[in-house]
């Protein structure tokens, strides 16, 4: 059994008005000196066998196929020690 | 002649196609419904992808939904010809298979809008939009909180140089699209996705701001007659 996990983020060059709400609130909440903030999604997938190379290239074909929208987003994949 | 057939498809969550179906019958046309799980389009002569939230928008809008077994029927299909029209949810499930390019993501105010927007056609010759002229204005219902259409920049270049933006906002934008983009077509102009509803109005009964969405029906039911 392993953890791999999958970070997806809206590439840079796409507005991400969820993050600036978040970016904007800190101030509020008396969270001083943060420049920006941006939103993503991370997901945990538990696999079977060991986290080898061929599984994790298998985790990254999930990654492009479903997981994000690569048009889009951009994914990083690493497994969880 | 027999009608021509334009198929409706439902997916688990999908809310207009009831309004399609009648939008369909209403221009003269049988609507034939098509099921998600189903790998089988029944010989239909049109499709039409109707708005709602199929798989409860689960990841993000269409990405589920793009992966379905009548999508998989489909996708070949709008390749190879097969008239398409996308309009909201359906956009966005176009957008995921990348039979349409770019992508639909949440709205730049954050809120989910519903208003009556104005709309200008920038292309009187796709599939779905022969009985419109060029530069004509019209009014459609809009429903929607993940509707800004984005792009990388060649593409919305190669996009607004190829005439492929079909429908774009006037009178304010209201989700913060990339050159105010409402709709987009493929290449081959048989494929058209926009976010407003013009099931939605079609007739005067239903309170709808127009009856403008009629020309969407009535310029695929001359497509297909003229074939």
């Amino acid at each position: 059994m392993a953890r791999v996990i999958v970070d997806v983020m809206l590439k840079p060059e796409i507005l991400d008005p969820q993050g600036q709400a978040i970016a904007r609130a800190l101030p509020r909440l008396g969270f001083s000196g943060v420049s920006d903030v941006r939103q993503g999604k991370r997901f945990e997938v538990e696999i079977e066998g060991e986290a080898d190379e061929a599984a994790l290239a298998e985790v990254r074909k999930m990654a492009e196929t479903l997981l994000a929208n690569t048009v889009i987003e951009d994914f990083t994949v690493r497994v969880e020690r | 002649m027999n009608a021509a057939r334009v198929g409706v498809v439902t997916f688990p969550g999908t809310l207009d196609d009831q309004d399609a179906a009648r939008a369909v019958r209403l221009a003269g046309a049988e609507a034939v419904p098509l099921w998600h799980a189903d790998h089988d389009l029944k010989g239909v002569d049109a499709v039409f992808l109707p708005g709602g939230f199929s798989y409860g928008d689960y990841l993000r809008c269409g990405a589920i939904s793009r992966f379905s077994p009548l999508m998989d029927e489909l996708i070949p299909a709008a390749r190879a010809g097969l008239p398409v029209l996308g309009t909201c949810n359906g956009f966005q499930i176009l957008c995921e298979a990348h039979l349409l390019p770019g992508a639909l993501t949440r709205n730049e105010g954050l809120h989910y809008i519903c208003r009556d927007q104005g709309i200008r056609v920038e292309n009187a010759d796709t599939a779905w939009t022969g009985d419109f002229e060029a530069g004509q204005e019209i009014v459609l219902p809009v429903k929607h909180g993940e509707g800004r259409y984005v792009a990388d920049a060649e593409t919305v270049a190669a996009l607004e140089r190829d005439g492929r933006v079909v429908f774009r906002y006037v009178g304010g934008n209201p989700n913060g699209s990339m050159n105010d983009i409402a709709g987009i077509t493929n290449e081959a102009g048989n494929v058209v996705g926009l976010m407003p509803h013009p099931e939605h109005a079609v007739e005067d009964l239903t309170g709808a701001p127009s009856v403008d969405g009629r020309g969407f029906f009535t310029s695929i039911l001359k497509k297909l007659v003229n074939v």
